[in-house]
């Protein structure tokens, strides 16, 4: 049994991201829909801060509302007419993407549906993982260790500084 | 009422759903990477919630998650870098206007 403060906010992230990621791929405005985008962002950090990763939930809001929000909404300043309207879509282009979504989801739903009682059905309680552990396996070249994928990412993030520069530089 | 792994998997999936819908029918290539990063955050969502409910004890869902953030991160720098300088290229960021480079 869970509290009720924890049942409401679940709530609240649940109706969130479900209202806002629908509204951030129907918006006709292009900032509004990258707001929209930057609630439903929040919302999954809120999901992170429920489950108890509590680090990925930092993450989260440091890397994508912090970083990515601020690169969108450049773009978007620098490429567009402000208050400009996304045109209408055409019907075939409509149908196609509905069907395509309701498809991909209704598949989804069923074999949720179908298999998903065999999943363990509640949250379990022991879980105590804290920042200490999450640097030592980040730096650990032991069996549970990620230190070669974190230097790889690191070097990755480099690449891309440089290729953002050659690429969007003046000539 | 127990929270269960449903309940947060069919958000995370009508998110998915979403990301798919725009993907297929936005014409701006900003709108199509937001509906790619509404795809990605779905995935990361599923990959902690299944770390966190099936195997409590261990932490490679979450890794793959933080890993996968930066990934996304890296990927939107590159991204708008390039819808940038086509921008400067043809004064436009509707896809079909660009067409130069289909055969």
């Amino acid at each position: 049994m869970e509290s009720l403060g924890s049942i409401i906010a679940y709530f609240i992230i649940a109706i969130a991201i479900i209202v806002f990621s629908v509204l951030a791929v129907t918006s006709g405005k292009i900032l509004r829909a990258a707001t929209y985008l930057l609630f439903v962002l929040f919302a999954t950090a809120g999901i992170y801060f429920q489950i108890g990763y509590e680090f990925l939930g930092a993450v989260q809001i440091a890397v994508y509302a912090g970083g990515i929000m601020v690169l969108f909404v450049f773009s978007i300043l620098l490429t567009h007419k402000p208050g400009a309207n996304a045109p209408r879509l055409e019907n075939h282009k409509l149908w196609l993407g509905l069907s395509a979504a309701v498809l991909g989801a209704g598949v989804c739903l069923y074999s949720l549906f179908e298999y998903g009682s065999m999943m363990v059905s509640r949250m379990p309680d022991n879980f105590d993982i804290n920042i200490h552990q999450i640097g030592q396996a980040l730096l650990s070249t032991d069996k549970f260790g990620y230190l070669l994928p974190f230097e790889a990412i690191s070097v990755l993030l480099l690449a891309c500084i440089i290729g953002g520069v050659v690429i969007a530089r003046k000539r | 009422m127990e929270f269960t792994i449903l309940m947060y998997l069919v958000p995370a999936m009508i998110m998915f759903g979403c990301g798919i819908y725009g993907f297929i029918t936005r014409k701006n290539m900003i709108a199509i990477l937001i509906s790619l990063e509404l795809m990605l955050n779905a995935v990361d969502i599923n990959f902690a919630v299944f770390n966190r409910f099936l195997f409590p004890g261990q932490m490679e869902g979450m890794f793959f998650s933080l890993f996968a953030i930066g990934l996304a991160a890296a990927e939107t720098a590159l991204a708008i870098a390039i819808v940038i300088n086509v921008y400067r290229a043809v004064r436009n960021v509707d896809i079909r206007q660009l067409t130069k480079m289909k055969f």
